[in-house]
């Protein structure tokens, strides 16, 4: 488990002070994949260290497991991070050491006896799928191999957690995907907590189960994935969700909607309790409805829906207000 | 045109010494620059054990030292060379003065080798709990290997190129043979010799120190 309380981390360089972290306070629970988004400079970068302590915050605390880091002298900090795996947007793997030495790096530095090395190794390599790259040097490898073997040296050492920093920018679609499964598979077999910093939508959507949103050092919205997707608050929370859901009515089709008499537009948004909502509003009440425009998005394993439907009748208010017993948020826009 | 005064026993031992000068300088000038290029990097500000100190005190000898050109800091410095070697003449005594030429060009030529390791590498050493000795041994030396074998064909082929001054202490080797032979009496064969072999050598050391540093970059 990791929690933050009320770290603040500011830089100072030739004499200006810039706040990188400003008073954050969040908890990744065990067996989290915790994803952080924000655009560059939100503060993602500065936040996935403090966790492992390569960068000291300058006021708060970071408790890994109950155990405040503070407290920690440097040799004891060392130990902890043998805990904590770290995979980077630029891998940093050995580009002088064969495939085989990369991974074995961290139990070499553990003085671990080469008997074990050599198993952990080979366990590792077939893990992540590579174990006819044993020989090869990273320049003979593409990207998203690369990654897979930042991964297994990050997990040679058995850590309870995994600090994911932009992790799949540098990669293309597909690789991304088969990364993120990878990560998925991680998390789910070896019940590691995964934190995953990213700028990308698409990453949190297919793999985390709880998000915090970032800008300008403060993390400006937290919770489940599901509940930021299908509810975001903040404003630049609705920006993100945007890249990926779009729930608002496009203008060219809101100029298309046709003129009924006494209609109303209401915007509904479901997540996976739809059921037969439409036709019962049809049966039930006798309203007309005209659905406008409709998005359904899969989050992780569950679905976001929203849709925007005209609704023309007497019973409009009885429908809506069923809607809402439906526990289907209905909002009627103007 | 071909004739000389040189025999070929004194042109044999000019090499030998000219060798026995680039090799034990260079030995003992990288046993004391590397380190001190290590530490250069180390305790740089920012650095993996920043030592504001240290590298306050090492910086600034260091660019004194190297502000020096050989042929001054060898007559400079003949009362410390006759403490070290006990004579200010001869092969011996040309060696001190090249080992404190060259080490600090080795610390120079280490640093900014090991500054070009990207930073990415030292971030993942840390977040894996390697010690300080540890980040450099198994992150910065191997990565860096390619280019510090390149910074010491430099080294090397500087060493080569001062010896030829070790002559005014009357330290022998093939520059010596040019200068003396070769310009004062006018031999023209043997300055010709001197120059063509000091090519050769530098050609020579430069392909080494590429075929070296490519291997192990695993370049081709």
């Amino acid at each position: 488990m990791i929690q933050l309380k009320n770290v603040s981390k500011i830089y100072k360089r030739n004499g200006t002070e810039t706040e990188a972290l400003s008073n954050v306070s969040l908890q990744v629970n065990k067996g989290d994949i915790f994803g952080v988004i924000g655009f560059s400079g939100a503060g993602k970068s500065t936040l996935i260290r403090v966790v492992n302590f390569l960068e000291k915050p300058t006021a708060g605390e970071v408790f890994i497991d109950g155990n405040d880091l503070n407290t920690y002298p440097m040799s004891e900090l060392r130990v902890l991070r043998k805990n904590i795996g770290m995979i980077f947007q630029h891998f940093n793997l050995l580009n002088s050491k064969t495939i085989y030495q990369n991974i074995a790096i961290p139990l070499i530095l553990a003085k671990e006896n080469k008997k074990v090395i050599k198993e952990r190794v080979m366990e590792l390599l077939r893990f992540v799928g590579l174990e006819d790259k044993a020989d090869s040097y990273p320049n003979e490898l593409s990207g998203g191999q690369k990654q897979r073997i930042g991964i297994a040296r990050a997990l040679a050492t058995n850590p309870s957690i995994l600090l994911c920093d932009e992790a799949t920018s540098a990669l293309d679609p597909q690789t991304t995907n088969s990364i993120l499964q990878l990560l998925q598979k991680i998390n789910e077999e070896y019940n590691i907590t995964i934190m995953i910093i990213t700028h990308e939508m698409s990453i949190i959507q297919k793999i985390c189960n709880r998000v915090a949103v970032m800008e300008n050092g403060k993390v400006i919205e937290e919770g489940n994935v599901l509940d930021v997707f299908g509810n975001p608050k903040h404003a630049s929370t609705k920006n993100f969700v945007r890249t990926i859901i779009q729930d608002e009515l496009p203008e060219t089709i809101r100029q298309k909607i046709p003129e009924i008499p006494g209609s109303k537009l209401f915007k509904i948004d479901f997540t996976d309790k739809t059921n037969t909502v439409i036709n019962d509003l049809i049966l039930k009440f006798g309203v007309r409805v005209n659905i406008i425009y409709a998005t359904m998005n899969e989050i992780k394993d569950d679905t976001v829906g929203h849709m925007i439907i005209q609704l023309a009748g007497n019973s409009i208010n009885e429908a809506i207000s069923f809607l809402q017993s439906m526990d289907i948020n209905a909002k009627e826009l103007v | 045109m071909f004739s000389t005064t040189v025999t070929l026993d004194q042109f044999l031992q000019a090499m030998v010494d000219t060798f026995y000068m680039v090799g034990f300088s260079l030995i003992i000038g990288s046993i004391v620059g590397i380190p001190l290029g290590i530490l250069l990097v180390v305790s740089r500000p920012g650095g993996i054990i920043e030592n504001k100190f240290i590298f306050n005190m090492l910086n600034p000898v260091i660019n004194m030292v190297r502000s020096l050109p050989f042929i001054i800091l060898l007559v400079a410095i003949i009362p410390f060379t006759r403490l070290i070697v006990q004579t200010s003449i001869g092969t011996p005594a040309a060696i001190v003065p090249l080992i404190i030429y060259v080490a600090p060009f080795i610390a120079r030529l280490v640093e900014n080798s090991i500054l070009e390791v990207d930073d990415g590498i030292i971030e993942a050493a840390e977040s894996m709990g390697a010690t300080p000795m540890q980040t450099i041994w198994y992150f910065l030396l191997p990565e860096a290997l390619g280019s510090l074998i390149l910074s010491l064909t430099t080294a090397t082929i500087s060493l080569l190129s001062a010896t030829a001054m070790a002559g005014a202490v009357g330290g022998g080797g093939i520059g010596d043979l040019a200068i003396s032979y070769g310009y004062e009496r006018f031999d023209s064969f043997i300055m010709l010799v001197t120059v063509v072999v000091l090519i050769i050598f530098v050609q020579l050391l430069q392909s080494l120190g590429n075929w070296l540093a490519r291997k192990v970059r695993r370049e081709g």
